[in-house]
C-alpha cells in the first residue's frame, strides 16, 4: 500500500485482456474516430504572411516617427524617449533649422539623425508614452526578421511615415487596413 | 540709531526654520540659515545668487513665514517675506514647507512666472538643469489658466557666442549683476517696463567683454544660452567632468560636459545650489576663451567625474564604475572574440567624420549633409579597391 496524496487515483485494472480485446479493434476504431473529428473542427494554425492574426489593441509592434498634417517631422529631438528607454536603444542628433525648412521641421530645432537598435528595444513604449510632441508611436506591425544584425539599426528615414502632403497615395496604404472602431469602454 | 544703542550682539542668532535651530553669523539671511539646514527646508531662490551683491528680492519663489520675530519681539511678521533678503534674528521662528500659506504663495508665484513663459522645454538648451523647471515641478500645476496671447520679443543679436531667447525670460536681473560686477564695462541691462522689459544691449551692441559668457551660467531658465553648445545635445546625454587649465584670465577651474572625449560645453563648477563654487575666497568665474575657445580635451587636466545629486537627470545612464567582466576567449580560444556588428558601422550618429564639438554654433542640414556626401565617397572607394 503506498502513499495516497490525492483521491483523484483511479484503481487499474491489471487483469489479463481477453481475446476480444487482444484484437485492438475496439481501440483503434477509437483513435480513429478522435482523427476523424478534427479533420472537421476548427483549426487553430493560420496560414502566414497570407493571413494575419488580429493583433489586441494595445499591441506595441515597430515604432513609427510621425508628421503633422503638413507633412512636417514632429520630433524636435528633445531627447526625451532615449532618456525613458531603459534598453537604452534609441540615440539621436539633432540641428537647427534654417530659413527656408519651415515647410520640413515643425520647430526650431529637429532630429537629423534618429536611429533606434531593435536589437536593443524591448517594445516597453516608454518612449511613446513620453513623447511631448506626439512625434513616435508604436505600430501594429513586427519588426521584420533580418539574417544580419545591421538590418536591425532603424534610420529616421526608415521610420518616418509618408508626407501626407507631397506622397498621399503611400500615406493612405500607410495607415492600413484596420478601420478605426468607435470606441467603447 | 545703531551707533546710540551701541549693544554687543551675541556672537551667534539662534533661528529655527521648520523646527530646526541653526546657529548662524549675525547677518545673516534667513534664505542662507535654511541653506545650512539643507534639503528641504531650504526654499527655492531663482533671482537670489550668493557671489551676485544686490540680487534677490525680485522673484519672490523665496517667501517664507516668519511666526515669531525675535526673541525681544516675538510678534510675527504679518506678510511672507522674501528670505533671501531678510536678515535672522536671535530667536526667530520660521516656517518654510511646514507653512501652508507659503506653500499656496509658492504655488501662485510659479502660475505667474509661467504666464509668459513659451514651455518650449523640448527645444531649449537649458531643460534639464532648468531652475523653472524644477519649480514648477515641484510647486506647479499640470495645466495653465492663462488663456490669453504670451508676449513675444524683436530678435535681439547678442553677439557670436550668447544667444537670447527673451520669450523664456522671467526678470530675475543676475545677469545684470553679473555684467555689472564681474565684467569690466557692462554692455547690458534690462531695457522698459513692466510687460514689455527685457533684456538687451544698448544699440544692439554685441557683447565682448572678457568674462560675459559667466551670465550664461546665472541664468535660471533658458533665457541666455552658449551658443558654442546650442542644439548639439541634450544637458543629461553630456557627462560632466571636473577639469582646469592654467589660464591668465581666469581660476581655469570648469565642468566639461563631454561626449566621449568631445568636449561638447565647458561650464563654471557649481555647487549644489546652482551657484558658481569658490576657489581659495574667490568667486570661480571663468573667462570665454576657457568657455568657448577651448573644446579640446588636450586643452584640459581631467580631475575626474562631477558629483551629480541622485535625483538629477542628468546623472542618467551615466555608470561611475565600469564593472566590465573579464574576457576569457582569449585564453581559452587562443584568438580574439568574433564582433558580429561594430555599431559604429551601421549607425550614422556620432560619426567620425563630423566632430559636433568643432562646429561653431548649432549644426544645420549642411553640416550633417557634407558629411553624409563624405561617407559616402568613402563606401564608394572601399567598393572600387
Amino acid at each position: 500500500m503506498s502513499l495516497q496524496l490525492t483521491n483523484r487515483a483511479k484503481p487499474i485494472d491489471r487483469r489479463p485482456m481477453s481475446a476480444f480485446e487482444r484484437l485492438y479493434f475496439w481501440n483503434i476504431f477509437k483513435g480513429m474516430a478522435i482523427t476523424l473529428k478534427h479533420f472537421f473542427s476548427k483549426k487553430v494554425t493560420v496560414s502566414y504572411p497570407e493571413e494575419t492574426r488580429p493583433f489586441s489593441k494595445v499591441f506595441r509592434g515597430l515604432h513609427i516617427l510621425n508628421r503633422d498634417e503638413e507633412g512636417r517631422e514632429r520630433c524636435t529631438a528633445c531627447g526625451l524617449c532615449a532618456v525613458a528607454c531603459p534598453a537604452e536603444a534609441i540615440t539621436m542628433e539633432a540641428a537647427e533649422r534654417k530659413e527656408g525648412e519651415e515647410h520640413l521641421y515643425r520647430e526650431e530645432k529637429y532630429a537629423a539623425r534618429y536611429e533606434i537598435n531593435m536589437l536593443r528595444c524591448i517594445f516597453c513604449g516608454y518612449c511613446e508614452e513620453a513623447c511631448p510632441k506626439d512625434a513616435i508611436y508604436l505600430s501594429q506591425t513586427f519588426t521584420p526578421a533580418n539574417y544580419q544584425r545591421k538590418g536591425f539599426i532603424y534610420k529616421k528615414e526608415d521610420m518616418l511615415i509618408p508626407n501626407p502632403v507631397t506622397d498621399k497615395e503611400a500615406y493612405e496604404k500607410a495607415l492600413g487596413t484596420i478601420k478605426p472602431k468607435s470606441e467603447k469602454i | 540709531m545703531a551707533d546710540e544703542i551701541k549693544q554687543e550682539p551675541p556672537a551667534k542668532l539662534k533661528v529655527t526654520i521648520d523646527n530646526v535651530t541653526v546657529e548662524v553669523e549675525p547677518g545673516t539671511t534667513i534664505l542662507q540659515a535654511a541653506r545650512m539646514v539643507g534639503g528641504d527646508v531650504a526654499p527655492p531662490a531663482m533671482c537670489f545668487y550668493t557671489p551676485l551683491k544686490g540680487s534677490g528680492g525680485k522673484c519672490r519663489t523665496c517667501l517664507v513665514e516668519v511666526s515669531k520675530g525675535s526673541e525681544k519681539d516675538p510678534r510675527p511678521m504679518p506678510k511672507l517675506v522674501a528670505s533671501c533678503r531678510t536678515g535672522g534674528m536671535d530667536g526667530m521662528e520660521v516656517k518654510n514647507i511646514t507653512s501652508d500659506r507659503v506653500i499656496g504663495a509658492r504655488n501662485g508665484v510659479g502660475e505667474f512666472l509661467l504666464i509668459n513663459h513659451p514651455l518650449d522645454c523640448p527645444v531649449c538648451d537649458q531643460a534639464g538643469e532648468c531652475d523653472l523647471q524644477d519649480l514648477s515641478y515641484n510647486n506647479g500645476t499640470s495645466a495653465s489658466r492663462y488663456e490669453f496671447k504670451k508676449r513675444i520679443f524683436k530678435k535681439h543679436d547678442l553677439g557670436e557666442y550668447i544667444q537670447l531667447h527673451m520669450t523664456r525670460c522671467i526678470l530675475c536681473y543676475r545677469c545684470v549683476f553679473t555684467a555689472d560686477q564681474v565684467t569690466g564695462k557692462r554692455q547690458h541691462g534690462v531695457l522698459d517696463r513692466g510687460d514689455h522689459s527685457e533684456i538687451a544691449t544698448y544699440i544692439e551692441k554685441s557683447l565682448n567683454n572678457d568674462f560675459i559668457g559667466n551670465v550664461i551660467d546665472v541664468c535660471p531658465v533658458g533665457a541666455l544660452t552658449d551658443k558654442t553648445f546650442r542644439f548639439k545635445s541634450r544637458v543629461w546625454f553630456t557627462k560632466p567632468v571636473d577639469a582646469h587649465r592654467h589660464c591668465d584670465k581666469c581660476c581655469g577651474k570648469v565642468t566639461l560636459w563631454n561626449r566621449g572625449n568631445e568636449v561638447f560645453r565647458v561650464t563654471t563648477r557649481k555647487d549644489q545650489w546652482g551657484e558658481v563654487q569658490s576657489f581659495d575666497g574667490k568667486t570661480g568665474w571663468i573667462c570665454n576663451e576657457c568657455r568657448f575657445d577651448k573644446k579640446d580635451v588636450n586643452d584640459w587636466v581631467i580631475e575626474g567625474l562631477t558629483t551629480i545629486p541622485r535625483h538629477s537627470v542628468k546623472g542618467a545612464n551615466k555608470y561611475k564604475v565600469l564593472d566590465v567582466p573579464k574576457e576569457t576567449i582569449g585564453e581559452v580560444m587562443q584568438r580574439k572574440p568574433k564582433l558580429l556588428m561594430d555599431i559604429h558601422s551601421v549607425s550614422d550618429v556620432n560619426s567620425p567624420l563630423i566632430d559636433l564639438s568643432k562646429i561653431e554654433g548649432p549644426a544645420t542640414s549642411d553640416v550633417f549633409n557634407k558629411a553624409k556626401a563624405l561617407e559616402d565617397k568613402l563606401v564608394e572607394e572601399k567598393k572600387e579597391t
